[in-house]
């Protein structure tokens, strides 16, 4: 008998096509290329900052001259040149936009396209949506609503103007300037993103999401997220990301701070589908190289990230916590995906400084085709961090024979009576499973789209209901052409 | 009326190696046959082939489903035309909800039969009403497939897809084996409720125990890649009480 069906190392490198490749025609207004003081000094006052800002922005940039780029991540690409890099690319439009008429409407087509409707009819009802155009933030949903709870929700650059004291108490505080050299560049340069206040003791009443979309070809996307929980308070915020199709790569380099101070709690969700580049040549891509992190600055406080990563032709972040207050926990959950030739060093720090802090790292890596997927975590229990305790699983899986994956991870005790557990696994789809999918009628393509969710489901579960679907299907369209 | 399966001079292996040399087997609608044989005798590579596993080649013959040659399909779509096969080890699928894999492979077959899905509450009932027949957990529904199932709990899975999937032909491979005596006599019930005038019941087995359950209309002995000797249910207590050398010492 022929054998019909292929074995999995049969990995095809075609990828499926990137249904957000578009790009949008809008007119642009973008300041020249390349980096210097008067670039940064122009993209201030275009944008009406205070002077702390500008000092902030230019103390980074300084900095950051002082600086090279790491080197240590599992990833390779060639030199960048910062200064082929547009800074500032934002859509032509009056200075305040009062509604959602004086918008471009090619713009409002490219998020409805996008599947994030943002007029008052069609946008989601339950959740609030800050939507970031190249530079800028476009439009926040539900803006009035939510104030109505005391919750500020709307884009970094408005919050610079309607609210400059807490901006200027907390930018940079999780995050130093200095931090490491994309950091430092995004201080210097960030543009948009987008700030989240809660006050006490209050529960966000709806989700709150960010759609981030890069559209100009030379363009890099910097933008600086910032939310603050206070005492007692809960939010979930979610982020998605698209970009067209380029052969060149562009930079994104985000810098995301999270505090939440006693008893509260940030739920920070990404599902990632930057372009990834052309599967076969490796030609354009999006550089991710990204800075999250966040501080559970008060006693029993807590932040969980989960993220998807499933675009970018390279990614370089390590979402982190930072467990400063006792009885703080700090959780990640994240499914890695790379195809193609896409190369993906991601993980997580957890650094205990409190009593009695807890971290959880659930990390899935999945690789298939010639990508290369590495775990790299740090767990870090400081001299006083009495009774921490931290449980690690990284699991691996490889989608046929020519892709890597590899495990990082870094421990540094420095308490006696701190607990730490590490598990980690490699492994591969069986035939043997396949076939017991195929042996009840379900064809091979489905057989490993539901192997590959179950191996993610641990992550797909802290994710908002909507979120985990979209992301199943991200994740089953990703390989669709992977497995034979 | 044509056979719900026919199999004719099949010779057949694997890696190279011929396992099977030149079996013929008949098995009509409403009829349960059971094959007996020693280790290796080629039992396990007769129920791969006929569910169309890709690692087994035919060198040559023929098998016939319903008069039509399966050899050129895979093994998925023979499962949706009505075959099933129990596995002997079922393997393990971390994470993949039982009931959700279930359905999907129900609506296979739904699909293929020109049929409309069942959604999610319409087929959790008539998972309900299997689970109940087979006198079978509540929590195997939302238990990942096989995941961390003891020996016996794989082999009442397997009968509740069976019987959830109600296959034309069904193939039993050592279901029996590892299963205590209240086990053994719930997989029999699920095994004769399958048993109608439209379908057909391939048992492959060791021992005889499981034939005191199930009563087959023909058992056949398989050694050395060979039917020795086909009869009817008699044949298989001669050979728990005789074992095979008689046999094989013939052949």
């Amino acid at each position: 008998m022929e054998s019909s069906a292929t074995t999995i190392a049969d990995s095809k490198l075609a990828g499926p096509e990137y249904k957000y490749g578009f790009t949008s025609d809008v007119e642009m207004e973008t300041l020249k290329k390349g980096l210097n003081e008067d670039v940064i000094r122009a993209l201030s006052t275009k944008k009406n900052e205070p002077a702390f800002l500008l000092e902030f922005r230019l103390k980074a940039y300084r900095k950051w001259l002082t600086m090279t780029e790491p080197l240590w991540a599992q990833v390779n690409y060639p030199p960048i040149d910062y200064q082929d890099i547009v800074y500032f690319a934002a859509p032509k439009q009056k200075p305040q936009v009062s509604g959602l008429d004086e918008i471009d409407p090619e713009i409002l087509r490219t998020f409805e396209k996008l599947g994030i409707p943002l007029d008052e009819q069609k946008k989601l009802a339950n959740v609030a949506v800050d939507a970031v155009f190249d530079s800028v933030s476009v439009a926040t949903t539900h803006k009035k609503k939510l104030l109505e709870h005391g919750v500020i929700f709307c884009s970094i650059s408005e919050a610079v103007q309607e609210y400059p004291e807490l901006i200027e108490q907390y930018l940079g505080t999780v995050v130093p300037i200095g931090d490491n050299f994309y950091a430092a560049l995004n201080s210097a340069v960030f543009t948009d993103g987008s700030f989240v206040f809660i006050p006490p003791n209050t529960r966000c009443p709806m989700e709150l999401s960010t759609y981030f979309r890069i559209n100009t070809e030379e363009s890099g996307q910097f933008e600086r997220t910032l939310i603050v929980c206070s005492e007692g308070s809960h939010v979930s915020y979610l982020e998605g990301c698209t970009a067209p199709k380029f052969d060149t790569n562009q930079l994104h380099a985000a810098v995301v701070e999270l505090i939440t101070l006693d008893k509260a709690e940030i739920k920070y969700s990404t599902v990632q589908n930057w372009y990834s580049g052309d599967p076969i040549t490796g030609k354009g891509g999006i550089f991710n190289f990204v800075t999250k992190r966040g501080l559970c600055k008060g006693k029993n406080s807590k932040i969980s990230w989960t993220q998807v990563e499933t675009g970018s032709a390279i990614t370089w972040k390590y979402p982190s916590c930072i467990l400063a207050g006792d009885g703080s926990i700090g959780e990640f959950y994240s499914v890695a995906l790379t195809n193609g030739l896409m190369q993906a060093d991601t993980g997580t720090k957890m650094i205990h400084l409190g009593k009695n802090t807890k971290s959880r790292i659930v990390s899935k890596g999945i690789s298939s085709d010639k990508s290369t997927n590495a775990y790299r975590g740090l767990v870090r229990i400081g001299k006083n961090a009495t009774g921490a305790r931290n449980f690690s699983q990284c699991d691996s899986m490889l989608v046929g024979s020519e892709c890597a994956a590899h495990t990082f991870p870094y421990l540094e005790v420095g308490n006696d009576e701190a607990v730490v557990e590490h598990e980690a696994s490699t492994s591969k789809i069986s035939e043997d499973q396949l076939f017991y999918f195929e042996s009840r009628g379900i064809i091979r393509e489905d057989a490993v789209a539901m192997i590959l969710n179950g191996f993610c489901k641990e992550v797909f579960q802290q994710l908002p209901m909507e979120f985990a679907v979209e992301a199943q299907k991200l994740l089953t369209l990703k390989l669709e052409n992977s497995v034979g | 009326m044509t056979a719900i399966l026919e199999i004719k001079d099949l010779k057949a292996g694997h890696s190279g190696l011929e396992i099977l040399k030149g079996i013929s087997l008949k098995i009509e609608a409403g009829e349960v046959h059971a094959i007996m044989g020693p280790n290796g005798s080629g039992k396990s590579t007769l129920s791969k082939i006929v569910a169309g596993h890709p690692d087994y080649q035919v060198i040559s013959g023929e098998i016939l489903f319903h008069g039509k040659n399966l050899l050129d399909l895979p093994a998925d779509q023979r499962a949706r035309l009505g075959i099933f096969l129990g596995f002997q080890y079922p393997v393990e699928i971390p994470g993949v909800n039982n009931s959700e894999f279930l359905r999907m492979a129900y609506n296979s077959r739904r699909k293929e039969k020109g049929l409309e899905e069942l959604d999610p509450f319409d087929f959790q009932e008539l998972l309900t009403e299997k689970m109940q027949f087979l006198e079978v957990d509540d929590r195997f529904r939302n238990r990942g497939v096989n995941e961390g199932f003891s020996g016996g709990e794989k082999k009442r899975n397997e009968i509740l897809q069976m019987a959830v999937l109600e296959p034309s032909l069904a193939i039993l491979d050592e279901t029996d084996s590892g299963l205590d005596v209240d086990a053994l006599k719930i997989v029999s019930k699920g095994i004769n409720a399958l048993r109608k005038p439209d379908n057909a019941i391939l048992l492959i087995t060791h021992y005889q125990r499981l034939l005191d359950y199930v009563q087959p209309d023909f058992v056949h002995v398989l050694a050395q890649g060979r039917i020795l000797k086909s009869g009817g249910k008699d044949l298989a207590l001669e050979v728990e009480t005789r074992g095979y050398d008689w046999l094989t010492a013939v052949a």
